[in-house]
């Protein structure tokens, strides 16, 4: 029954049809581009395997020297290569601290400012406002640590008196926070406004408020994108050694109190490669346990980053 | 057309020009919608239906460019006077657009936002379940009410949003263009939907797809564009007779397919 309602056309006269060339042609342009770009990629992941296979040699020799053992790295808390203590923690602790107090800064100032530009502000606004934050994102890290030292300091010791050392963890933390305040709210402000139009519309629609909008709707969308920011932006602050070099203090001190002087992972690399250390020695070999150390931190936050992004994505496409 | 305050219709429009900067988008237009009736406006495409259905819950207000002259009537009252909250103006005019646009939340979420940001105080389980069933949604979805909106098919997505705008409770639902982007079967479910719905609400619909005017609604406003690019209104009046008995000869070739 069906077949019969189907009728076949019949075929285009041959002779109408030009002839068919379908062959692969060379095509060299093509070939040379393609390899060049492999190149440039190549580049990039040879450099960083090198990085691993040095950090990882020259750690090697430190985890090597007599004396020193991974559980003592990562349990006592006193860290003097030179005599002998080999206690990371010092290092860490300072470096947390320096990190959560930037992000303390950051994450909720940066946040705010990418829905403000985002969902509130007009266009007129973003155009200025957009490039100024961005400035701040230029401004050399040195400048920072000197801003921390002769601004920030002085005034987080008017606030809390003597108790504050000149070096202090929490001085270099809240100028590293205004320093990662652009990371924050340009890669947030980008996450929100890829937001489909369409959602906001609804939710407009059915009588959503400004702030209802977008704090139930657009930053909910936008959520991979903001986490995936913070997590590079915690990234950022532990590495961050300019500032924390300049004002958390030049050593290692086991405390939480973020009004003392500490040093922190990076502090210490920038401290023991800019004297004069003799190869082969447990301060020199320290350096790439460090480096390693830090290393696999933000490598760590780079796939937990990808895997919460991965988790508590609201896919709106 | 008649200027008098006539409180009984659900939305009057009085000499109302649309502009965007310094184009005028639509022009003159005097406009009465019947409560509890499916209006339809068709048009050809860049006439300024959707603009005008965009402008009767303020929606446009979010393009700055966006303004208006005249009066747009709800119930009596300028939705476009000073004193007036756009957000109450929304909880009142409800929409639905083009193309489904489901929150990236769960089913259930999706119909309770608007009821919960809007302070409602019964049973949002309850209010879930009997706007889903509104929406002739309920029985497809029931068993999933946790799974994202957006793992429905295009026209379940469609009837969802109904349902999220019906559960804030609106006196008029705005179409836009709804099943554009929907197959003919979820085309009919829509149009089926919208004619049980129009017992209880007011429906105004934007479509291109004439045989649609012609099947679902009460009452049809055909808009053109004039020669300066500006939408206006050309015939209103009963679908009926604008179907078989147009008085304009432009949407006589309009509604013959012999233009737009």
């Amino acid at each position: 029954m069906q077949k019969e309602l189907i009728t076949h056309p019949p075929l285009a006269d041959a002779g109408s049809i030009r002839a068919i060339h379908l062959k692969k042609k060379p095509r060299l342009g093509e070939m040379f581009i393609q390899g060049f770009l492999f190149f440039c990629g190549a580049v990039s992941i040879l450099t960083t395997l090198g990085i691993i296979y040095e950090l990882g040699k020259e750690s090697l020799l430190f985890f090597q020297m007599p004396g020193v053992t991974l559980i003592e790295f990562f349990t006592r808390t006193e860290w003097q290569p030179t005599i002998g203590k080999f206690g990371v923690l010092p290092l860490v602790t300072a470096t947390l601290m320096t990190t959560f107090f930037a992000m303390l800064v950051a994450l909720p100032l940066g946040l705010s400012a990418a829905i403000y530009l985002s969902e509130y502000a007009s266009p007129r606004a973003r155009s200025i406002l957009k490039p100024i934050l961005e400035i701040l994102a230029g401004v050399p890290t040195v400048v920072y640590g000197y801003f921390a030292l002769t601004t920030m300091t002085p005034f987080l010791r008017l606030l809390f008196g003597d108790q504050v050392q000149v070096y202090n963890t929490l001085s270099a933390g809240l100028v590293m926070g205004i320093m990662i305040l652009p990371l924050v709210c340009s890669m947030s402000e980008d996450a929100l406004s890829a937001v489909p139009q369409s959602l906001r519309e609804a939710a407009y629609g059915l009588g959503g408020t400004r702030l209802e909008t977008a704090l139930q709707v657009v930053v909910p969308a936008a959520l991979s994108g903001i986490i995936a920011a913070f997590i590079l932006a915690i990234s950022r602050a532990i590495g961050e050694t300019m500032i924390v070099a300049l004002a958390a203090g030049a050593g290692p001190n086991f405390t939480f109190n973020p009004f003392l002087s500490a040093e922190t992972l990076t502090g210490y690399i920038a401290r023991i490669s800019g004297g004069d250390v003799a190869y082969d020695t447990p301060d020199y070999n320290s350096i790439f346990a460090i480096g390693l150390l830090l290393f696999g931190a933000t490598l760590l936050l780079n796939i937990l980053s990808r895997r919460l992004v991965a988790r508590f994505r609201e896919v709106y496409e | 057309m008649t200027h008098e305050t006539n409180n009984h219709y659900a939305i009057e429009t009085r000499g109302v020009n649309l502009y965007y900067g310094n184009f005028r988008a639509v022009k003159d237009v005097d406009l009465q919608i019947v409560p509890q009736k499916i209006t339809a406006i068709i048009g050809p495409s860049g006439c300024g239906k959707s603009t005008v259905l965009r402008s009767f819950n303020r929606m446009n207000d979010f393009v700055p460019s966006f303004r208006m002259e005249g009066e747009i009537l709800f119930h009596g009252q300028n939705i476009y006077a000073e004193d007036v909250d756009p957000v109450m103006v929304r909880q009142r005019i409800g929409m639905v657009f083009q193309k489904p646009n489901p929150f990236p939340k769960s089913i259930y979420e999706n119909v309770a936002w608007g009821a919960r940001i809007n302070g409602y105080k019964g049973n949002l389980d309850e209010l879930v379940e009997q706007t889903l069933r509104d929406a002739a949604l309920w029985d497809e979805v029931k068993d999933n009410l946790k799974k994202s909106g957006l793992s429905l098919s295009g026209g379940q997505q469609q009837r969802l949003c109904i349902a999220r705008a019906l559960a804030v409770k609106p006196e008029i639902i705005l179409m836009d263009e709804p099943c554009s982007a929907l197959d003919p079967i979820a085309t009919l479910k829509i149009e089926e939907l919208m004619r049980e719905l129009s017992r209880q609400y007011t429906i105004i619909i934007v479509t291109h797809n004439m045989q649609q005017a012609a099947r679902a609604s009460d009452y049809t406003a055909f808009f053109t564009m004039d020669d300066d690019r500006a939408g206006l209104m050309v015939e209103y009046g009963e679908t009926h007779q604008i179907f078989t008995n147009p008085r304009d000869q432009r949407t006589e070739d309009y509604i013959t397919g012999r233009f737009g």
